[in-house]
């Protein structure tokens, strides 16, 4: 494989991630247990979708992809290169925030190693973005240990969610194609390196909230190859619904 | 028409572009405008927004363009500048001035890097106070942060610092 094909596979999965779950996260709106928590995932979801947009963006000028809005909107679900764990329906509020903890801190660590990466674009879009994300896990966090501390039922009721979500989070770190050459090409370090960064950001939290980090076992692949939950075609119907009526509108 | 211009005339001229969330504050206290240029095509303005994923980023550029444009009756040619980082650095002394005027708290100067102590820590625009705590670090903007302060119990916002 080539870089120039790998480039583009490793910018795709990272923008369908930050696509989707920035989709998935705008569902709060309206929801959030209390105000600011509406306002917050709102904000955040916001900017999800600006660092997808950004992400297209850099394929549509260096890799001669389509038209972002286009690229977003029009593909089919196998074509989407999303983990699994972002497809999955918001769920209770507890999933939802510890979706957002464990895929916020993968974000700033891939983000932290974009900021050295020998492929300038990402490495000038990785300044801008690292500073906003401090807000994304500083949020997480301050929840994270403020419900894990509020009482038994409350810590259990993250525990679970922790349970629930963690084999899933594994699938943000599914090796790509073409990643020995991005790694050799000083592109980012790869996914296991930064699966095992990871870890030890987050181990610092969770121990912090009395949590249980679980094993490893068993990390939900596929998304990055295109096989998908039955979640992600129920999705884009509804996100590409108003994008569908006049594809060639301007907005 | 041919228009003989100075980078002073420009620089007027943005000063009369107003941010549309803060309409205190204009793009040049905001440091947003990173180069001026003028040649034969007309004025060259590079620009950064605040936040990557600022919505109203195309709404700044198309007002520069035409506050620019209609003051200076040139062609003005605005451009994303990626190679150079917005951060809250880049606001005036004025503009932070500005800011807690209107009722905003503004971002604490930084050594290149916000450390999580920063973030957490802002005055009071309403009373001056520094007993304030983040209540959560999204407002109404994605560029700013809700606090509440201790002294006189007034929920304010704060101009992250970035």
């Amino acid at each position: 494989m080539q870089l120039q094909q790998a480039l583009p596979e490793l910018l795709t999965k990272i923008a369908d991630d930050e696509l989707i779950i920035g989709h998935r996260n705008s569902e709060w709106t309206g929801l959030g247990p209390v105000m600011e928590e509406d306002i917050a995932f709102s904000s955040m979801a916001q900017d999800k979708i600006g660092h997808a947009w950004a992400l297209y963006r850099i394929l549509q000028e260096h890799f001669g992809g389509g038209d972002p809005d286009h690229f977003a909107f029009m593909r089919q679900a196998g074509e989407y290169k999303c983990c699994h764990f972002v497809e999955l329906p918001i769920g209770s509020y507890e999933f939802s925030l510890m979706r957002h903890f464990l895929f916020d801190h993968a974000e700033t660590v891939r983000y932290q190693s974009f900021a050295q990466s020998s492929f300038v674009p990402l490495q000038q879009l990785a300044g801008k973005i690292k500073g906003e994300l401090k807000y994304h896990t500083l949020h997480a966090d301050a929840w994270i240990l403020q419900l894990c501390t509020a009482g038994e039922d409350s810590r259990q009721r993250m525990q679970h969610a922790l349970d629930q979500c963690f084999q899933l989070a594994g699938g943000i770190f599914e090796p790509g194609a073409g990643e020995a050459l991005l790694i050799a090409e000083k592109v980012y370090p790869g996914e296991e390196a930064l699966c095992e960064q990871w870890l030890k950001n987050i181990s610092h939290v969770i121990e912090k909230a009395g949590l249980r980090l679980p094993q490893m076992t068993t990390p939900v692949y596929g998304g990055r190859t295109g096989q998908h939950t039955q979640h992600l075609q129920q999705l884009l119907n509804e996100m590409g619904e108003v994008f569908r009526l006049d594809p060639e509108a301007t907005w | 028409m041919q228009t003989i211009t100075t980078l002073q005339a420009v620089y007027n001229a943005l000063e009369h572009v107003m941010d549309p969330e803060i309409p205190v504050l204009n793009v040049l206290e905001l440091g947003m405008i990173t180069d001026v240029k003028i040649d034969l095509e007309g004025v060259h303005i590079k620009m950064i927004p605040t936040f990557s994923a600022c919505p109203a980023i195309d709404l700044i550029r198309e007002n520069i363009t035409n506050t620019v444009e209609r003051e200076l009756q040139m062609p003005a040619i605005v451009t994303v500048d990626k190679e150079v980082n917005w951060n809250s650095n880049r606001l005036s002394e004025e503009a932070k001035e500005k800011l807690r005027n209107y009722g905003i708290a503004a971002p604490v100067r930084h050594e290149g890097d916000v450390s999580l102590d920063l973030l957490e820590k802002a005055n009071c625009p309403h009373c001056g106070s520094e007993s304030t705590y983040l209540r959560s670090p999204f407002g109404s903007a994605l560029c700013r942060a809700l606090h509440v302060c201790r002294q006189c119990g007034m929920m304010f916002e704060q101009f992250k610092p970035l």
